[in-house]
């Protein structure tokens, strides 16, 4: 036995298997790390090509490929990859074809860190599209700034903050949770039970929604949270029908597998939607794919975009998806977000003439807008994007009715109007005097 | 109504514990093997589920009520299959050494989420391809009586030219096939597991709502227990696990196959943590790292119950149930409501998340006063 697995066996096998898996590696980075053109020009993500060198314009794709996020921020590469690919079909920008260097965050905020820097320094890239959690976005921002640079952000997040150096097309506070809550104020009852899973985003929406709901007349009869990953909601639902033994509203900020876990046991408790509607502001196609329909039947979301939107713009964008990645794949908000960014990059860097002159691109960019597949977008002075807020009810195929939509885009506002710190703050890039935080008149 | 109701809530918190822990507390109990991949060999019997589920779909919606019938048992098979080659390729080779068995079975779980978030009908033909051509090549080799003296020169060259074939032949098939050999099975997206209809409603009994899948899984539970339990006591294999747990020196001695046992007694183990990922799948997500969530509470049973008891286990997982609930949703600050600073004292903690905090550092406290478990188990023989 002993002489059976010696010290030499395990290392043949051990350089045999390592040598194999990096062969492997080798072989599936095409695939995650490919140039959005169909390889016609050099991939290689190491050499330190100029700016706008010859051919090519690099911009840098920077998303957690492994770890935990991988599973939201996979498809959002996919997405940033499909605008790509169309806008280099097209003859690319200033005639020069957009060539993405990839980089894996790894869900790990040091590493963006250090991979913006990358991308900056080494791939001399001309800007990055990037980010899903705000931890991630934080931990970039002083690379931003520091080095002057541009990062475009396509998720929806808490607020509370405006860097010049940041894009955000993702939704504001008040361009998603502020409308869910005025809405199911009129629709759906004023006693509302608040669940979350337990960090930062959840914590600080629930502020929000807790100074919302009680500015205009409603109740918070409950509050509860679960640590991140958890799945036992037994004691929530014991609390939940105590606080609510009639019925009421449920806002949901959970994130991840607790959905899964919350949505099947509350159905399982008899708490169905008629009784509990239930608000939910992270669950999108591709999580109701995962849960099940069968239990998210009848609930609630908001969005800015559902695969269901109906402008042909979307009707082109959804095709184009699923002829790219597969019939079963799903669109959501967050790609959505991240497909338009880079089409609103495109238009800035033609209106600026110049794709290096960062400066100019980021003046340039200011009331730049874009018929999206969610309808019609600004970019505004404040870095966000003016957008059409959406509720969707899941239906039984796990696609959004739309059961109420803005009759116009709704104009961001970065800082909370509801919160006492930020109240009467604005952002205004497109006057020096201004800048990311100014107190506006009259507040 | 109030007592009958948390009674409940805690027995089904518990069950959920006992099913996720019974497989870790006979491996680790029996076999002082701690098993880091517990929580994906679980992982395996959700996904597993899954498959069955979709296979019944296709059959139709009158199957489809059923299907978990067929889950159950199929969930056990797979994962005690893949429990068994843990064990013959791994396991085995690290008995009485509890640090590196940590590591490896740590090093596998992480192998085992990263192969379901991957595979792919291209991945799959290269690994198929590889063991074929290399362990066949081997295997056939065995036979000629110079085996020893080609060994080294069989492996240099078999090694290289299987990894190419099985390379080549996935790249091509992917070129081949496109999106429907590269996709993967189930992706890093977890999958949707639904549970037949008439699990998903609940029995009500005047103020009283007992959804169906926890009494199905606290039947289950039992089950599963008592059937470990007479395999145990009453089979002639359970007796050789038992005398191998105590002596295993004077077991081989006597002429029962002591590795066979350790086989044996891992497979099971697995088995049921199949067996849990099928009950767990029903409650929660099902993706690459739905084990996880349970792994720690798991331990925390195992620990809390006296390592090798099994009814310390039961009785473990019962209580640390009883007492979330009890802890989480606020009942024990409305039953002091009457004591201002006790309620003040409980509300803080009256949160699913704070309760955590609460149930660990007791765990901490119990294990200061009893560091063996609730049960210790007398004599020398579990450290042996």
């Amino acid at each position: 036995m002993s002489n059976g697995f010696g010290r030499r066996k395990f290392l043949l096998y051990g350089s045999a298997s390592l040598g194999a898996s990096l062969f492997l590696k080798a072989c599936s980075n095409p695939q995650d790390e490919g140039t959005g053109t169909t390889g016609d020009s050099p991939g290689e993500t190491g050499s330190p090509i100029a700016q706008s060198d010859g051919d090519v314009i690099k911009v840098g794709i920077l998303h957690s490929l492994s770890g935990t996020m991988a599973i939201s921020e996979k498809s959002v590469v996919d997405a940033e990859q499909l605008a790509i690919e169309e806008i280099n079909n097209a003859g690319g920008v200033l005639g020069k074809k957009i060539q993405a260097v990839v980089e894996d965050g790894a869900s790990d905020w040091p590493t963006f860190a250090e991979k913006a820097r990358k991308l900056i320094d080494q791939d001399r890239v001309v800007t990055v599209f990037g980010c899903w959690t705000s931890a991630s976005r934080k931990a970039v921002l002083p690379v931003f700034e520091e080095k002057k640079h541009m990062l475009w952000y396509p998720v929806q997040y808490e607020g509370q903050e405006c860097s010049q150096n940041i894009f955000y097309t993702g939704a504001a506070p008040n361009q998603q949770i502020e409308p869910a809550v005025d809405w199911l104020l009129e629709n759906k009852g004023n006693q509302f039970f608040l669940i979350g899973s337990d960090y930062v985003f959840p914590r600080t929406a629930n502020t929000i929604i807790k100074a919302q709901v009680e500015a205009k007349g409603g109740q918070i009869l409950g509050e509860d949270y679960i640590p991140l990953g958890g799945t036992e909601v037994t004691p929530i639902i014991t609390k939940i029908k105590a606080a609510l033994p009639d019925g009421g509203v449920i806002f949901n900020t959970l994130n991840g597998d607790s959905n899964v876990a919350f949505f099947k046991q509350m159905q399982g408790a008899g708490l169905t939607p008629d009784l509990y509607p239930t608000m939910s502001v992270s669950i999108a196609e591709e999580e109701v794919k995962a849960i099940g329909p069968e239990y998210l039947q009848g609930q609630y979301a908001a969005w800015n975009y559902f695969q269901t939107v109906d402008t042909p713009e979307n009707k082109k964008f959804v095709e184009a998806f699923k002829g790219k990645y597969g019939a079963d794949r799903v669109t959501n908000d967050p790609m959505e977000a991240a497909y338009i960014m880079v089409h609103l990059w495109k238009q800035a860097v033609e209106a600026a003439g110049t794709a290096d002159d960062l400066e100019a691109v980021r003046k340039a960019a200011i009331g730049q807008t874009f018929q999206a597949p969610e309808g019609l977008v600004t970019l505004e002075n404040n870095h966000h994007i003016s957008k059409t807020v959406r509720i969707g009810e899941v239906r039984d195929d796990g696609m959004f009715e739309i059961v109420y939509a803005t009759d116009s885009p709704v104009v961001p506002v970065p800082w909370n109007q509801y919160v006492a710190d930020t109240k009467g703050y604005a952002c205004d890039w497109s006057d020096p005097s201004k800048g990311g935080k100014y107190k506006m008149e009259g507040a | 109504m109030l007592f009958l109701d948390s009674l409940f809530n805690g027995v089904s918190i518990g069950a959920v514990l006992l099913i996720a822990a019974l497989g870790l507390a006979i491996v680790f109990g029996i076999m002082g093997v701690i098993n880091l991949a517990h929580g994906e060999l679980m992982m395996i019997g959700a996904y597993t589920t899954y498959v069955v589920q979709n296979g019944f779909k296709l059959l139709g919606d009158n199957w489809f009520e059923f299907y978990i019938i067929f889950a159950i048992p199929m969930a056990f098979l797979v994962a005690a299959a893949v429990g068994l080659m843990l064990e013959r390729w791994v396991i085995r080779y690290l008995y009485g050494r509890p640090l590196e068995t940590l590591l490896a079975t740590w090093g596998v779980s992480l192998i085992l989420q990263q192969f379901v978030r991957s595979v792919s009908w291209s991945m799959f033909v290269g690994i198929l391809l590889f063991s074929l051509l290399f362990f066949g090549g081997i295997w056939v080799l065995k036979k000629r009586l110079d085996f020893d003296r080609l060994r080294r020169p069989a492996i240099a060259v078999l090694l290289p030219l299987s990894v190419g074939i099985a390379i080549a032949a996935s790249v091509l098939s992917g070129n081949l096939f496109k999106l429907a050999f590269t996709k993967p099975w189930f992706g890093a997206q977890g999958v949707d597991v639904t549970a037949p209809g008439w699990l998903r409603q609940g029995l009500e009994l005047g103020s009283l709502y007992l959804p169906y899948v926890r009494l199905f899984i606290i039947g289950l539970t039992v089950v599963c227990v008592a059937g470990i339990y007479l395999f145990l006591q009453r089979s002639p294999w359970g007796l050789r696990i038992r005398a191998v747990t105590q002596n295993r020196t004077m077991s081989a001695c006597l002429g029962i196959p002591t590795q066979k046992v350790d086989a044996l007694t891992f497979a099971i183990g697995s088995g049921l943590a199949g067996i849990a990922g099928c009950a767990i799948s029903f409650l929660g997500s099902v993706g690459p790292n739905t084990g996880q969530n349970y792994i720690v509470d798991a331990f925390m049973v195992v620990v809390v119950g006296g390592v090798g008891q099994l009814f310390g286990t039961i009785v473990a997982a019962i209580a640390i149930g009883t007492v979330s609930y009890l802890l989480g949703s606020g009942t024990i600050a409305a039953l002091v409501s009457d004591v201002n600073f006790l309620s003040d004292f409980f509300s803080f903690f009256a949160n699913t998340s704070m309760a955590r905090v609460m149930v660990f550092a007791l765990i901490i406290a119990f294990l200061q006063v009893r560091p063996a478990g609730l049960f210790p188990q007398k004599g020398r023989t579990v450290d042996a």
